[in-house]
């Protein structure tokens, strides 16, 4: 077996901003103090004159990014997901999303997988914020190769994107020769009849082991891939879940507000089927390890299987 | 300014001031003070210093105007509207449904809005990136910026402030309209943003005071800013709540309130006077 290449999706973005500012020489790149974290240094070093820092001031930045976006440049804004969403979510709502205007925002950091940090950096109300806000499309990438499609998607794409990144190094699953992305279509990784398990970002790799565990089991689990939180691939979800009868959802997020609330509306408002959901529960992060964080608060392939027999025991 | 020119201007902004009470009172709802403090200098702005083209607003090479003290939006749409970007009788619609004239500004749906504000503290922001995507490109534009004297208590503004000066936009410029009023007091009592000279030159701005009813002054500052090279430009104007009709005149009630059917027809009678006395 070929060694597993672990790459942060942050750095698949730092990466492909530089392969977009290359072909589009007005794309403008901003940043609030955080660009070596949030990987826009590439960017900074490739097109130093393309790339403005606003400092320690998420909600001028958002702003800034709105204003500039008006004069006819593709702009991309980063910080880390809990200033980006969370403190400058007004701004993002009132100025961006409400005139619909062509605004990336790159937010990194995303999740408990932040770390060491703690509570008041991980970010797991991000999407939830997000989603709210009319027209706005939320991109959680799953590993660097999806990472560098969806910063390709969300330059092509004329209106606000928000891109979700993490810090950690995450496995790459998917060929980087043969992926295809596409903004609001789910990818079905794996076809099975007992139960679906969508599942987002860094918890599609954990829901990978977890199908195995379950097929261990005899129980036969449909994988897909939900990169695309708004629009969310609804037509795909409600097949899915009229073929197996059960859901499990998983994501880096609360369980409030993200994947598992987006899928479970969908389908009760047409096909009602038992809906359970992997994420933080209702309750802060807290500092350590990434790696542990996950396991602490039940991102792992195991809650995966343990919430899918559970639904499963749900149906009628 | 040439005494006709001024004459003009002092017409045209009773014109946009009827605008305003036209539209609030058919709104029934809506910002008539601070639309009233802020109508000279819109009304210069649009009717005498910017680069704009009514028949083709979203012109790159334009300038721009940022209303970020966006509950003013009567007062920007009665200068838009008499400046020819839609008819005149479109006022009357403000704020009903399925309107083209929001409560506060939409750029999508306004020709001649350039931005979407409404929630105080935002527009200079947009405004900063506006004037940022000029320098980028080598454009001749400017940009500028409305606020109000309470709006700036809000974080933002500051952080905006910085980041102009910081990158050196001596193609903004940034209104205060200095009413001295917001919607629980004076602001002098509710949250002190004073001395605003100052703190706009702390933070590396040009700064020029003026009386903001005075063409003559509005339009001294105006073109000074626009010579004025390394800084962004800061005018505080003091202006009048409510200015040109007499009962509004200086009254905090008068922040967010429509007039009745009696004070309707006494606040038209005293701009018809006005108009009719400027026009003779």
């Amino acid at each position: 077996m070929a060694d597993i290449i672990k790459t942060a999706t942050r750095d698949a973005y730092g990466k492909a901003l530089v392969e977009l500012g290359e072909r589009d020489e007005g794309l403008i790149v901003l940043d609030a103090d955080l660009a070596a974290a949030t990987k826009t240094a590439m960017f900074r070093s490739a097109y130093p004159e393309r790339f403005f820092d606003a400092g320690i001031a998420e909600e001028n930045l958002v702003g800034v990014a709105a204003g500039l976006s008006t004069t006819g440049h593709k702009v991309f804004a980063s910080s880390f997901a809990m200033f980006l969403a969370g403190r400058a979510f007004e701004q993002v709502r009132n100025t961006i999303g409400y005139p619909h205007l062509d605004v990336k925002l790159g937010a990194t950091h995303a999740g408990i997988s932040v770390g060491e940090d703690g509570a008041s950096h991980q970010c797991c109300e991000d999407i939830a914020l997000m989603r709210t806000i009319p027209g706005m499309v939320i991109i959680n990438p799953a590993d660097d190769v999806e990472a560098r499609a969806a910063v390709f998607a969300a330059y092509e794409f004329d209106g606000p994107v928000y891109l979700r990144f993490g810090r950690l190094a995450v496995p790459r699953i998917n060929d980087p020769d043969t992926y295809k992305f596409e903004i609001g279509k789910g990818i079905v990784l794996r076809e099975g009849a007992d139960v679906t398990i969508s599942a987002t970002g860094l918890m599609v790799n954990e829901a990978i082991a977890a199908c195995e565990m379950l097929a261990a089991e005899g129980i036969s689990a449909e994988l897909i891939n939900i990169h695309t939180i708004k629009p969310l691939d609804t037509e795909l979800i409600l097949a899915s879940a009229a073929k197996t009868g059960a859901i499990v959802t998983a994501e880096e997020h609360s369980v409030i507000g993200g994947l598992g609330s987006a899928v479970a509306e969908a389908v009760c408002e047409s096909a009602p089927v038992p809906v359970c959901r992997v994420g933080v529960e209702d309750k802060f992060g807290s500092s350590g390890p990434a790696v542990e964080m996950l396991k602490i608060y039940g991102l792992t392939a195991e809650n995966i299987a343990d919430k899918a027999r559970k639904a499963i025991a749900l149906k009628k | 300014m040439d005494t006709e020119t001024k004459k003009q201007l002092q017409i045209k902004a009773c014109m946009v001031r009827m605008g305003v009470i036209e539209g609030v009172f058919n709104a029934k709802s809506g910002h008539p003070g601070g639309s009233l403090s802020i109508a000279d200098i819109l009304t210069y702005l649009y009717f005498d210093h910017m680069k704009i083209d009514p028949a083709n607003p979203l012109d790159e090479d334009r300038d721009r105007l940022v209303l970020s003290k966006g509950h003013t939006a009567p007062a920007l749409y009665a200068a838009l509207a008499h400046r020819g970007f839609f008819p005149v009788a479109e006022l009357k619609n403000l704020r009903k449904p399925g309107a083209m004239l929001q409560g506060h500004p939409n750029m999508k749906l306004t020709p001649g809005v350039d931005m979407s504000t409404g929630s105080l503290g935002q527009g200079i922001s947009t405004a900063v990136g506006m004037a940022l995507g000029g320098k980028i490109d080598n454009k001749s534009f400017r940009v500028f910026a409305v606020l109000g004297d309470g709006e700036i208590e809000e974080g933002q503004v500051w952080e905006a402030a910085m980041f102009a000066s910081a990158k050196g936009l001596d193609n903004l410029v940034a209104v205060v309209d200095n009413n001295n009023l917001q919607i629980d007091g004076s602001v002098a009592e509710v949250n002190s943003p004073y001395p605003i000279p100052e703190k706009f030159r702390a933070f590396g701005w040009n700064v020029i005071e003026i009386y903001g009813h005075s063409f003559d002054e509005i339009d001294a500052a105006f073109k000074a800013a626009a010579d004025f090279k390394g800084k962004p430009t800061a005018i505080i104007a003091k202006t009048v709540k409510g200015r040109g009709v007499s009962f509004m005149e200086d009254q905090c009630g008068w922040h967010g309130k429509a007039p009745d059917a009696g004070q309707y027809e006494q606040a038209m009678e005293e701009l018809k006077a006005k108009l009719k006395e400027l026009e003779a």
